[in-house]
């Protein structure tokens, strides 16, 4: 044998492994894909067929809903309270401011009779005093008979 | 007159039943199909179950307007595709919120599989390999991963893959080969 042809049979023998190798490689890759599909049904067929709890979905803004009707409520019966009581206060000073002009009307009706009083008595008091000089020629003359 | 209208309700009436009864034909046939590859491509049970019945509350709406161009499947799998796009578009514009998560990690996912006529040490293997590959999965973009489950899992042909996603032929092509060079790349390195 000569050496070219040595030559080509070990070419020949490192293609033949070579060829083999991307084979095996090919071979590999199928048997992992078949695999990874059996899996996947296998998988797929045990998760259809289980059975399945239906889980009621939690209103996440069940208690901001809840918040919200406390607090409108809280603002409607403050609002309503706060006018009951706006409205009693005014009536109350209402009473109170005509309890005061009434006490004042009193009062000046007291002063206005009092100072009558006091012009009326003031004014009999002058009467009084000018009645005798008044009387005096009628006093003397009286006086004069007496004592004739 | 009002004979001829009285028809016209009652052949509507019947359409409108074996449109139902078509429908419902439908839903049973391809059911489990639609959930299964949002379980692949969710691993979450739960968002698989509310995205599948989202999917034939989507389809029984537009039923009316389906005209059969294509096959029921590839129409319901479009509208689960786009469901499934719009979830996690959702999810990642709101960030922020806290939501909840059901996904399954990959090693409870590579659990699953057939007992068949397997020793031990194959099916050691063979969890193995399903681990890489979901592993592998979980880390392509969101086309490639659609792309791949339909044809690998699905088996669906490149066509059908085409006309559910919107693509055309040789963009699928060419998200599969990168899907599978990932794969490979994966599978690879485990040796």
């Amino acid at each position: 044998m000569s050496f070219g042809n040595k030559d080509r049979a070990e070419s020949e023998v490192r293609n033949v492994g070579s060829v083999d190798r991307v084979a095996e490689e090919a071979s590999e890759l199928q048997r992992a894909l078949t695999d990874f599909r059996l899996s996947v049904r296998a998988w797929s067929e045990a998760e259809f067929n289980s059975p399945r709890t239906v889980v009621e979905p939690v209103r996440r803004g069940a208690w901001r809903l809840a918040a919200g009707w406390a607090l409108g409520c809280l603002l409607i019966a403050g609002s309503v309270s706060g006018g009951i009581v706006h409205k009693h206060h005014q009536d109350q000073m209402k009473i109170a401011q005509t309890r005061m002009i009434e006490q004042r009307r009193l009062a000046a009706e007291e002063r206005a009779r009092q100072e009558e009083e006091d012009l009326l008595a003031k004014v009999d008091g002058d009467v009084s005093r000018e009645v005798p000089s008044a009387m005096e020629p009628l006093a003397q003359l009286m006086a004069e008979d007496e004592s004739q | 007159m009002a004979a001829g209208t009285a028809l016209e309700a009652m052949n509507m009436s019947t359409a409108e039943e074996v449109a139902a009864e078509e429908y419902s034909a439908v839903v049973t046939k391809h059911r489990s199909q639609i959930f299964r590859f949002l379980l692949s491509s969710t691993r979450d049970p739960e968002l698989s179950e509310s995205l599948t019945q989202e999917c034939f509350l989507k389809a029984h709406r537009n039923w009316k307007s389906f005209r059969g161009e294509s096959s029921a499947m590839t129409w319901l799998m479009r509208i689960a595709i786009n469901l499934q796009k719009d979830h996690w578009r959702n999810r990642r514009l709101q960030f922020w919120r806290q939501t909840q998560t059901h996904a399954v990690n990959l090693e409870e996912a590579s659990e699953w599989l057939p007992s068949g006529e397997r020793s031990a040490e194959q099916r050691l293997l063979a969890k193995e390999r399903v681990r890489q590959v979901s592993e592998a999965v979980q880390g392509l973009s969101e086309r490639q991963r659609t792309v791949f489950l339909l044809r690998y899992v699905e088996e669906m042909e490149l066509s059908e893959i085409a006309r559910s996603t919107g693509l055309n032929e040789g963009t699928v092509k060419a998200h599969l080969s990168r899907a599978l060079a990932k794969v490979r790349e994966r599978l690879g390195g485990r040796r």
